[in-house]
């Protein structure tokens, strides 16, 4: 009876399974079950020869002076400088856009998620959120042109001999940038508020505590990590936008300030980022520096890809965030 | 009870329910008195009288329990001998879940997988259809013969459509009635059928599985608004739609009510004459219903296999006595 | 208690408000992003009214060359008469719609076999690798797509792919450089197309796994398993992703420009395979190329009219999409 045992005490089968194979596939399933592979694995390889490809030209092209040296107008690419400009531009849009919508963001989702009256307001405000996602950036900059050209925002940028107003300005663009960052962080804090447990509300209220005592206290830090992850998400959003600093802040080789008061004439300056850096050297461009270009876009890159690690990173130590969406910025 | 409308039905199936059960009960008082007055020893006052719930008649008076199993021994023209399991050890990884268990299922009767939880009834049962290969540690050892072929020799797919299973939560697909039932029919044929070759033998299903009445006004409902009792009976007449040899059933009634579970039992006991049915249940109760052969499994082990009055009258093993009693569970 | 009218100010603000005022504040907040949106849109349909004043829906139309009716405009000054609003902008139109319909059309199609392929084909190892290098491709900045179809691909179609017959064939129409329909709707698929797949892949692994179970154990084989139940399963979420990505490709401004050419040339199927290399220039390029002339009301309005119309598709986007969904969704499961 037990003659045929083995170590684990099951007796092995007569025979290995039989699976149905795919000689008896329909032909249509057959094909697709190629195609399947086929698409999986051709995305991989796409994906792993941009990379590579930047990577092979950025070593190729990239110098560590260039980082920190700032760009000079030259006909030759060797005398052109580095990027360091660019760099300082790409930050300081960065920071400003996202002090200007953090509070905007994280208070909308707090309140839709906490009061959330009248109900009509409500639905308005979702609404918004997704016109503003779905709204092409070239459109949200042409936008900006269009309300910082007026005579009302003069101040925030340069007015040009003539008394046109031209509109462009770190803190114009920064502004701008804030509305193609605000879909990322709105819906990453309404998840994360969404997905707080019913009873950690009801242990404050309980406890006698108003509900925006309950906000600070208890809400506040258990999102932490998924307004973590919004911030993240738009800023590689800002860092990748070249339409808004084309529009809004131009391409100027330097930065340039306006005016005397210290910061403000930073603010009111103009620039270039990483990107109108790479835009302009290209052949699109003023065109001629396409190694600084890829250079540049090289740096970019690395950015972009930190970035998407950081997200990574604060998404596992967090709690609630999903596989694969997380990288993408989803109403 | 009049024949009612079928989407009166669905829509106050609950409703409906209730106002069964109370004539029911009021029906039952009787019956019971009835049925006690007649019983001569314990097992027969543990024995709940089966109820034919049929919805365009009047509820028939359960038979007494002997004339029950006459009638049973007498409609067993019980069949030619379908599936055989001989040593059959199913372990995952290392642990082992099923040792060495050899039975036979015939055609038209209902055989019982019967024990506590945890102990191999539904491993078992999931590798009658090589259900157990989706989980990748999962070895099995013994034979498996289907009208004595080994069934690994088979393919996969062919096998399952000779042997179909229903599962313990309904899962009907989110499509229409219509759809759900055809579903097999549809896949397994190499042109696609027309719904009008494919509609009388979707309606034969419904039949069959006792829901041809209550949607057949109305075919192309989404199946997921179904009651959950009915969404049970939509995945049996699914399984059964493309006439499979053997019907497994795993622990089909207990995520359902009463009265659900009451009419699937009664559809048990009109399949079983086309089909073998195995069943896996740990409601004693059940098992006692509406099994012809019983095997009591614990721990893994095969410890009693007879026909259900021997495993419940007189049981060899002293466990299965402890079990059946209620000792343990 | 004699403090200060700033110390009072700041004591107000310190101790912990009561619910009303927060609520107050926090709604102000929402409100002004609402308010920011409405002037968004109130705004560039201000500035594009006066198109549409002079010339109505007809500057969608067709009739003569749409960049030197830009290049008109430029020249007219700061007060323009109404026959320097005269625009025909169908080739830009044209150029949007066959870009981004090309790139959804090829890239739907791979989205849903990759994401089927990651769920529920691809073993362990390759799906751990499969996911994040996906996603990865979903951050790459549009400018670095379009750098390296400006550097590559565009000389690579330019000096291999077309010959030097064709391009006299079409020397009197138009110019072929290699920068075109092609590479701009490859590039867009390749945009577009982990959008897809993340939401694809999000909504496949939230199928009930007894619904795979229970058609393998009708004797179906996994394959066929997967796309009678789950792919049936999730087309809303299908839909919704082909909506999102059509938006995304419509808005696509800077990378367009880079790779389609700088004619606004509508390209023609009867000519042939090479209309594939064809260049063309979709409205959001026009906005890039013309920002520079908003001083000439001319062209303001022209281009704030383009802005406006890519916002209005955006929005009957989505509102298609929901009507799109609505018969789907008959079979989901309720509550």
């Amino acid at each position: 009876m037990s003659s045929f045992l083995d170590a684990s005490g099951v007796a092995p089968p007569p025979c290995r399974p039989r699976r149905s194979s795919l000689r008896t596939w329909r032909w249509g399933d057959r094909l697709l079950l190629a195609s399947l592979w086929a698409a999986g694995l051709g995305l991989c390889a796409i994906s792993a020869a941009i990379v590579l490809y930047m990577g092979i030209r950025g070593i190729q092209y990239l110098r560590p002076a260039m980082l920190v040296t700032a760009p000079q107008a030259s006909t030759s690419q060797a005398g052109s400088g580095g990027f360091l400009d660019p760099i300082i531009g790409t930050v300081l849009l960065t920071l400003i856009g996202v002090i200007v919508v953090l509070p905007l963001a994280a208070g909308s989702a707090f309140w839709m998620v906490e009061y959330g009256r009248p109900r009509w307001l409500g639905r308005v405000v979702e609404s918004c959120i997704e016109i503003v996602a779905g709204t092409p950036d070239i459109v949200i900059a042409i936008f900006g042109l269009a309300i910082f050209q007026t005579r009302l925002l003069a101040p925030f940028s340069v007015t040009a001999e003539g008394g046109g107003v031209v509109g462009r300005s770190f803190i114009a663009a920064g502004a701008m940038m804030s509305l193609i960052a605000l879909p990322a962080i709105y819906t990453a804090t309404r998840d994360g508020l969404l997905a707080v447990p019913a009873h950690m509300r009801e242990a404050a209220f309980a406890l006698g505590k108003t509900r925006i005592a309950t906000i600070r206290r208890v809400l506040l830090p258990s999102v932490r990590s998924n307004i973590a992850t919004g911030v993240t998400l738009g800023i590689s959003r800002i860092i990748g936008d070249t339409a808004v600093v084309l529009l809004m802040l131009g391409a100027a080789l330097h930065i340039e300030t306006q005016g005397g008061t210290p910061v403000l004439n930073l603010l009111r300056g103009t620039g270039s980022t990483l990107t109108s850096y790479v835009y302009e050297n290209s052949p699109a461009g003023e065109g001629g520096a396409p190694q600084k270009a890829y250079a540049a876009a090289f740096v970019l890159l690395v950015f972009v890809l930190g970035l998407n690690l950081l997200i990574d990173f604060i998404g596992r130590a967090g709690a609630r965030s999903t596989g694969l969406s997380v990288g993408v910025a989803v109403v | 009870m009049r024949a009612k409308r079928a989407d009166e039905l669905t829509a106050g199936a609950n409703e409906f329910d209730q106002t069964r059960e109370k004539q029911m009960i009021a029906n039952g008082v009787d019956q019971r008195t009835a049925v006690a007055s007649a019983q001569i020893n314990d097992f027969e006052r543990l024995v709940p009288p089966v109820r034919r719930i049929v919805i365009d008649r009047a509820p028939v008076a359960a038979r007494p329990p002997t004339e029950r199993e006459a009638v049973r021994r007498s409609l067993a023209a019980v069949g030619p001998e379908r599936l055989t399991l001989r040593e059959v050890s199913i372990s995952y990884g290392a642990k082992q879940a099923v040792k060495s268990v050899s039975l036979a299922i015939h055609q038209g009767e209902v055989l019982a997988l019967i024990g506590p939880s945890g102990c191999g009834k539904t491993s078992l049962l999931r590798t009658l259809n090589r259900l157990t290969e989706l989980t990748p540690s999962a070895k099995r050892g013994g034979s498996v013969l289907l009208d004595g072929e080994e069934v690994q020799r088979f393919e996969d797919t062919k096998l399952r459509s000779r042997v179909a299973m229903v599962f313990q939560q309904p899962n009907p697909f989110p499509m229409s009635i219509f759809d759900n039932v055809a579903f097999a029919l549809r896949e397994q044929s190499r042109k696609r059928p027309r719904r009008r070759e494919l509609m009388p033998l979707v309606l034969d299903a419904l039949r069959r599985a006792g829901l041809h009445d209550e949607v057949c006004d109305d075919l192309d409902k989404p199946a997921l608004r179904l009651s959950g009792g009915q969404q049970q009976r939509l995945c049996i007449a699914r399984a059964i739609a493309s006439r499979p040899e053997v019907l497994l059933m795993d622990e089909p009634c207990s995520a359902l009510d009463p009265i659900s579970t009451g009419v699937i039992e009664e559809l048990i006991h009109e399949l079983r004459q086309d089909l073998a049915v195995v069943i896996v249940t740990h409601n004693l109760a059940q098992a006692q219903r509406v099994a012809d052969k019983v095997a009591f499994m614990y721990l893994g082990d095969l410890v009693e296999y007879g026909t259900a009055e021997q495993v419940f009258k007189q049981p060899r093993a002293q466990r299965t006595r402890d079990y059946v009693r209620g000792v343990f569970g | 208690m004699n403090r200060s009218l700033s110390a009072r100010v700041f004591d107000r603000i310190r101790k912990p408000w009561p619910d009303h005022r927060a609520e107050r504040t926090l709604g102000a907040v929402s409100l002004l992003v609402v308010a920011i949106v409405l002037a968004t849109i109130v705004c560039i349909l201000a500035r594009a009214w006066p198109t549409f004043q002079h010339e109505g829906l007809s500057w969608l139309g067709r009739g003569g060359n749409v960049d030197r009716q830009l290049g008109d405009m430029f020249s007219t000054g700061l007060h323009p008469g109404a026959s320097a609003y005269h625009l025909r902008a169908w080739p830009l139109v044209y150029g949007t719609l066959l870009t981004a319909g090309i790139a959804v059309v090829i890239g739907l199609p791979v989205a849903l076999l990759a994401s089927i392929f990651i769920v529920e084909f691809a073993p362990t190892r390759v799906r751990k690798l499969a996911i994040p290098t996906i996603r990865l491709l979903a951050s790459v900045p549009s400018v670095i797509y379009g750098l390296i179809g400006i550097l590559v691909l565009v000389p690579f179609v330019g000096n291999h792919l077309i010959t030097t017959s064709e391009k006299v064939r079409m020397e009197n129409v138009v110019q072929l450089t290699g920068a075109g329909l092609g590479v701009a709707a490859i590039l867009l698929a390749v945009m577009i197309t982990p959008i897809m797949v993340a939401l694809i892949t999000e909504a496949l692994a939230a199928v009930p796994r007894s619904w795979r179970e229970g058609a393998i154990a009708l004797g179906l084989h996994p394959l066929r398993a997967t796309l009678s139940v789950s792919v049936r399963a999730i087309r809303p979420a299908i839909v919704a992703s082909a909506v999102l990505a059509t938006a995304r490709a419509l808005g696509e401004a800077v990378m367009i420009y880079m790779v389609a050419g700088s004619v606004a040339f509508s390209p023609k199927p009867s000519d042939g395979l090479i209309f594939v290399f064809e260049p063309l220039k979709t409205l959001a390029a026009a906005i890039v190329e013309n920002f520079e002339g908003l001083n000439a009301p001319a062209l303001r309005s022209s281009v704030y009219a383009f802005a406006a119309l890519m916002m209005f598709s955006a929005f009957a986007l989505s509102v298609s999409g929901y009507l799109v969904k609505l018969p789907l969704r008959r079979h989901e499961v309720r509550g």
